[in-house]
């Protein structure tokens, strides 16, 4: 790990919550842990705290009191930013008009007083990990958003630093440059091994760089786990609907079996419950013949999407059901079909008030 | 075909006809108040008995070229200090609240309206023979100092004119300025003081510039405050009045006049093109 990204520090957030001087209750106090080399997103929808958490690891804000950040076992909370050895990746890109590329790549290097030939040997390792050769002597201003952002984060990454905090950065992006620099971004993060706090609220970009996600919500943690985890095995009804397209489906539930008005459906070890609530991704739900399946239901529409077909079921449940089923089979709208969904595939949620 | 073409060269024409009726005002007024009395300037400075080498006495009289330096060395140390002055008040009263911001930042902003003339006697008031410092000193050490009158008096005076004008452009650039710079700058381990010198500074340069240029040639061209402290030294604005006034010498004023203007544009446009690169780098 000591090539070339540096040492990745494990971090450990202890109670850190965050109260604006107006008031504003951005963040209750939640704990972390973050291991070495590990990436971790912060995941939820605008305004959750996702950023106030991010600074207060960056140093560039103070948790309330009784919070601490410790950085490899060693207590930070009281280290200003410019001390902590963190590197940033600012959704604006915050990259300094008045140097070039390579000055701005160098700036951490100049002032912890990297000598001119060390400065110059490692900017030019970063342009050629982040793909921007040729660039090295643009202004700022004559670049592209997405040779920004690669800038950007060859800048952060140059100082070698103990934690790569990254605060959406590709947001500002169009949704195909997005898609590519996604890709990269991860296969660069992988190889560096470095520690990574990766802030978005985009659940595709959650899934695919995270080890792990913290989805939050209004300040608070919903749940954290692998990408995997949050996806198939969501915690609440919250987490269900913001991460994928979820059926969420009431009804009681008796000796295993959960009853909707188009049938029933079989659940692993679920206690009888009058009202419960559970979850169904919609690709996990098979179409059979009417006959076979002891859930029924009447297709409403079809939309042939063309990887898969988009299917949404009537008289199921106590709401339309958004089926994914294959491109291949046949069916139209107006027909009445069996649905088959297995048990694992139905995840009961705690009832919420 | 022919009577669409007539058409539509007949439009083109009332269109640009239309501008140059619009633009007509603009060229009347400028003609009228700006090119002729200066056309005139000109003329009467090449119609004295020094013909057109008028124009030169302004360096080669040596009371006339004293008077210059003197004029040019004030103004720039105004220039500076105002800048000086002005950037860490203005950074700091952008940057923090606190009781009394809002008062503070109407003192500072008072002078604004002010004559020179007022300024000239709020000067008296402070160090002139009967001023408070004069008071203090001859209570404190026995010795009155004195120095409305001085070149410091005038420094003094100007500062009051200029730092008004410098803060309010320095707090307005300053609220633009993108604070996650300063952020970017410090995670990579830049502290305070480089941060301002790496990140603020240079992106306040054009603001130096545009307001660092009103400063220096208010001060050039300053009379009020010269003209009623009565300095015992000479700016070109007073030797310009005194020419003027008390030895009628139309020619060498005028002359003297469209060298202080012709002076005053000439470093502010040196000062542009050195910062150029900087400025150019932070726009
Ligand atoms: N300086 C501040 N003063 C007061 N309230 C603030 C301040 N900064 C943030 N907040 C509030 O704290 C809450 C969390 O803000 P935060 O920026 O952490 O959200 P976020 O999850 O990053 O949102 P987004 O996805 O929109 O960036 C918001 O309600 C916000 O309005
Ligand atoms: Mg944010």
């Amino acid at each position: 790990m000591s090539g070339i990204a540096g040492h990745g520090a494990a971090v450990h957030i202890e109670n850190c919550g965050k109260t604006f001087p107006d008031g504003t209750q951005a963040l209750a106090p939640a704990s972390l842990d973050i291991v070495s080399g590990e990436t971790l997103v912060l995941l939820g929808p605008s305004g959750c705290g996702k950023t106030t958490m991010l600074r207060i690891i960056a140093g560039l804000e103070t948790p309330d009191a009784g919070g601490r950040v410790l950085f490899d076992r060693t207590d930070m909370t009281a280290v200003p930013i410019e001390q902590r050895h963190v590197g940033m990746v600012f959704q604006s890109y915050a990259l300094f008009p008045n140097m070039t590329v390579a000055e701005n790549i160098g700036y951490g290097l100049k002032i912890r007083g990297v000598d001119k030939a060390a400065r110059a040997a490692r900017v030019a390792e970063m342009v050629a990990l982040t793909n921007i050769g040729g660039l090295e002597n643009r202004r700022i201003d004559q670049l592209s958003g997405g040779q920004r952002q690669r800038v950007a984060l060859a800048r952060a990454v140059a100082v070698r630093p103990r934690v790569l905090l990254l605060d959406e950065p590709l947001t500002a992006l169009d949704a195909s440059l997005r898609d590519r620099l996604r890709s990269e971004l991860n296969s660069l993060l992988r190889s560096l091994g470095i520690t990574a706090i990766y802030v978005t609220h985009d659940q595709a970009e959650a899934m695919e760089l995270g080890d792990r996600i913290v989805v939050m919500r209004k300040g608070a943690i919903a749940q954290i786990g692998t990408p995997r985890e949050i996806y198939f095995a969501p915690q609440n009804r919250f987490v269900a609907e913001f991460v994928g397209a979820a059926n969420i489906v009431e009804g009681p539930v008796s000796g295993g079996r959960l009853t909707l008005p188009g049938g029933w459906l079989a659940l692993n070890d679920a206690a009888d419950n009058a009202a419960a609530v559970a979850m169904i991704r919609p690709e996990t739900i098979g179409i059979v013949a009417e006959a076979d399946a002891f859930l029924r239901g009447m297709v409403e529409s079809v939309a042939f999407i063309g990887d898969r077909q988009r299917l949404v079921v009537t008289g199921a449940a106590n709401k339309p059901l958004t089926v994914d089923a294959p491109n291949t089979i046949n069916v139209r709208a107006g027909e009445r079909v069996g649905l088959s969904v297995t048990p694992q595939a139905v995840r009961v949620l705690p009832k919420e008030d | 075909m022919v009577p669409r073409r007539g058409q539509g060269h007949h439009h083109f024409m009332s269109h640009r006809n239309f501008i140059w009726i619009c633009l007509l005002p603009l060229v009347v007024v400028t003609a009228a108040f700006f090119l002729l009395p200066m056309a005139q300037l000109l003329a009467v400075g090449a119609g004295g008995s020094r013909g057109v080498s008028a124009y030169l006495a302004i360096i080669t009289e040596p009371r006339y070229r004293a008077t210059l330096i003197n004029t040019v060395v004030l103004a720039a140390a105004t220039t500076i200090a105002t800048l000086v002055i002005a950037t860490i008040a203005g950074l700091f009263l952008q940057r923090h609240r606190f009781p009394g911001r809002a008062v503070l930042i109407a003192m500072l902003t008072f002078p604004l309206a002010f004559p020179g003339v007022v300024v000239g006697f709020l000067i008296i008031l402070l160090a002139g023979r009967q001023g408070l410092i004069g008071a203090i000193t001859a209570a404190v050490t026995g010795e009155k100092v004195v120095f409305a009158y001085s070149i410091f008096g005038l420094f003094l005076g100007y500062l009051y004119f200029s730092i008004p004008r410098v803060i309010l452009t320095v707090m307005a650039a300053v609220q633009k300025l993108d604070i996650g710079l300063e952020e970017a700058a410090r995670s990579l381990g830049a502290s305070p003081w480089a941060v301002q010198r790496d990140v603020v500074l240079p992106a306040l340069g054009p603001a130096f510039v545009a307001s660092g240029a009103i400063a220096f040639a208010t001060a050039m061209g300053a009379f009020g405050t010269a003209f009623t402290l009565a300095t015992n030294i000479d700016v070109l604005p007073m030797l310009i009045y005194t020419e003027f006034t008390l030895a009628a010498n139309f020619a060498i004023s005028a002359a003297l006049s469209i060298g202080l203007g012709v002076i005053a544009w000439a470093i502010l446009a040196l000062a542009r093109s050195m910062s150029g690169g900087a400025v150019a780098a932070a726009g």
